[in-house]
């Protein structure tokens, strides 16, 4: 193996999911078809009614936590099912396509999270952010953790059988901890402006962030063997 | 290409607690061939898996000598190619395409030039421009070949060499069998008595679960 | 083993009795007697049972994580059969927790379920646990069930600490103090807290004799089913 190292690999493998993707839209089409229902249920059941901050905070968490449920179990699956895992397998390390990957569902994740934020803030009434950057930091902190955690569980359900039903499942009780963290911060950001008032959350977010990925490195290795 | 020698030794592999095959050993060096027959559900394509430390034998080992130095399992692929039934290649990308991501993937450096080579040399010149997905199986057989033989590796592993291949086809991987026996190694799992033939040693798997015949 | 079994036994016999039998006063008099806890009175007395099930369920969780990274490092299937045992069980004293908890919930805070931080914690465990059987009966060969069962039960085992760090910052605590208290302080007496504390020994006594038990079968079964196939 000459040339090009870990870092070349990486995005060797993030380059052939990306355009991979782009060519097929299979995530894609389900996102954005996910987006509209879920939104449009929101509208019809909400009508006019005024609804507290932190509804919201968490509602809009119930739709990004789904989302990727739906979204990111593929980059794994996928190779499992077409018999493409092997191809790589005789081509690379376990690590550069865990990193490949996990970098595509975190980009995934981080533009389907804007997309879903700025348009539930346009269409449902009475979500309104008092501290942007709380919001921005929130978002982006809890959707790296969400793809992360996504990702290795998308790992090991793409060799198990009924993953349509165990991925939610098993993924829930993992990101259950991030997924409060992040919605007291997300509500943080729509009563409060300040920036520093959810820095207890952002510390929490960044250890799960550490932590998650520390040991998905670890343990990686063991679901590509076999 | 190094000087390279892989040996078996003693393997085994049980799935569910049941031993598919046990006491499986050959040494295989340079300019070396190897076929391994068996009836179905002998363990063929399992102990070809293992030998390319895509899956862990339960008990025995593989070890690979390159110039002298062994190789660590995880970095063994760097000198096998494959070809299999159960290998598959990108559906959605075009032929040209799918070499050159697994060549980017492998960390390789190879130029358009040497793409077009190898697909000339399978004949998917005229198609590489296609998406994989119109090919014919046979076209995709021969696609798997290109890949295989990209890294001219050491030690190239044929899982049912012949599958989906024509008259053309199958005179085309008869040539690359004999321009990687010159230079390496080839492990071939097959029923045909063709393939078995042009092969020097042989084991058999699956009589009475363990191995018979020995390599070279 | 048999001495064990029977020591084990009497232990058991005498904490429930202790728990049942020894009256809750005002004003102590004698050894035997326990303090009035404000807010528990009678119902203090669950505390013998609830605690204890509820720490034998995180003990399971930690067994099966520990024979996790053991099957992770060896590939040996018996370490398997130990993680999964220890799940097994821990899923079991889980839903006994549960449902003490909820039993208890409705005489003192009036419904059976409040979503208090302790109470969330151990649903999450029991979710964990369900999510793990989920697992592993979903892949049929060994080999791969228990590679893949280990690697969840590891993630799982990584991101529970963060649920006990983040849980009760988000929602006060309905649970009494004295049970598990922050501030190191204990309002039972020293009969209260021996009972306490061999109940806890007994349990946790309890659990390893179901286990070696449960893993004994386990190895039979497996060993039947090579046999018999």
């Amino acid at each position: 193996m000459s040339g090009r190292g870990f870092i070349g690999i990486t995005a060797a493998v993030f380059r052939k999911d990306t355009s991979s993707e782009l060519r097929t839209r299979y995530a894609l089409n389900a996102l954005f078809l996910f987006t509209v229902t879920t939104l449009s249920i929101i509208l019809f059941s909400f009508q006019s009614a005024t609804v507290p901050t932190q509804v919201h905070a968490g509602l809009l968490w119930v739709l990004i936590f789904f989302a990727a449920m739906s979204g990111l179990s593929r980059a794994f699956i996928t190779e499992e099912d077409r018999g493409t895992i092997l191809l790589l397998k005789l081509s690379t390390i376990s690590t550069p396509v865990f990193y490949g990957k996990l970098l595509f569902n975190v980009l995934l994740l981080l533009a389907l999270t804007t997309v879903l934020t700025v348009l539930y803030a346009l269409v449902v009434p009475g979500f309104a952010v008092e501290g942007l950057w709380t919001l921005c930091t929130a978002l982006f902190l809890g959707t790296v953790g969400l793809a992360s955690a996504s990702t290795i569980i998308g790992a090991l359900i793409a060799k198990a059988n009924a993953r349509g039903t165990l991925y939610p499942v098993l993924s829930f009780p993992i990101v259950l901890p991030l997924l409060l963290t992040v919605i007291r911060a997300t509500t943080t950001a729509m009563e409060n402006p300040s920036w520093g008032a959810a820095s207890g959350e952002y510390r929490v977010l960044l250890s799960y962030i550490v932590v998650i990925n520390a040991a998905s490195y670890l343990v990686f290795d063991f679901i590509w063997k076999d | 290409m190094h000087n390279i020698a892989i040996s078996a030794r003693d393997l085994r592999k049980d799935f569910n607690r049941m031993p598919v095959f046990s006491g499986v050993s050959f040494d295989l060096g340079r300019g070396e061939t190897l076929a391994v027959s068996g009836r179905n559900g002998s363990g063929k394509s399992t102990l070809l898996k293992i030998v390319a430390s895509l899956l862990s034998p339960t008990s025995g080992t593989v070890s690979m000598i390159a110039d002298g130095s062994p190789v660590p399992g995880r970095f063994m692929f760097r000198h096998i190619g494959m070809v299999a039934p159960y290998l598959q290649v990108y559906e959605e990308f075009t032929a040209l395409e799918n070499l050159s991501i697994i060549d980017r993937i492998r960390g390789g450096s190879h130029t358009a030039a040497d793409y077009e080579r190898l697909l000339s040399m399978v004949s998917l010149g005229k198609r590489k421009h296609d998406h994989v997905r119109t090919f014919s199986s046979g076209m995709k057989q021969r696609l798997k070949y290109a890949l295989a033989w990209m890294e001219r590796p050491a030690l190239l592993l044929l899982d049912e060499p012949r599958t989906n291949l024509d008259a053309e086809g199958i005179a085309m991987m008869l040539t690359l069998f004999e321009d990687q026996r010159r230079e390496g190694m080839v492990i071939i799992a097959t029923n045909e008595q063709e393939d078995v033939d042009i092969c020097a040693s042989r084991i058999s798997l699956g009589y009475d679960g363990a191995a018979k015949g020995g390599g070279s | 083993m048999k001495v064990f079994q029977i020591i084990l036994g009497l232990w058991l016999t005498a904490v429930i009795v202790c728990a049942y039998v020894f009256p809750i006063v005002p004003e102590i008099t004698g050894w035997y007697q326990y303090p009035v806890i404000p807010g528990l009175e009678e119902k203090a007395r669950i505390l013998f049972f609830h605690v204890p099930l509820a720490w034998t369920s995180v003990v399971g969780f930690l067994v099966s994580v520990f024979f996790a990274v053991r099957y992770l490092r060896a590939k040996k299937l018996d370490d398997d059969i130990r993680s999964s045992s220890a799940a097994g069980l821990g899923l079991l004293f889980c839903a006994l927790t549960t449902l003490t908890g909820a039993i208890w919930a409705k005489f003192s805070w009036g419904s059976f379920w409040n979503w208090d931080p302790r109470e969330t914690s151990i649903f999450v465990l029991l979710l964990i646990y369900g999510a793990y059987f989920a697992l592993r009966s979903s892949i049929q060969e060994d080999e791969k069930r228990a590679t893949l069962a280990a690697v969840y039960a590891i993630i799982a085992g990584v991101t529970m600490p963060f649920l006990m760090f983040v849980m009760p910052r988000i929602i006060e605590s309905l649970h009494p103090d004295p049970i598990i208290n922050t501030k190191g302080k204990v309002s039972m007496n020293s009969t209260m807290l021996v009972v306490f504390l061999s109940s806890l020994a007994g349990f946790t006594g309890l659990f390893f004799w179901i286990y070696s038990l449960k893993v004994r079968l386990a190895r039979l079964e497996s060993g039947r089913s090579t046999e018999g196939a």
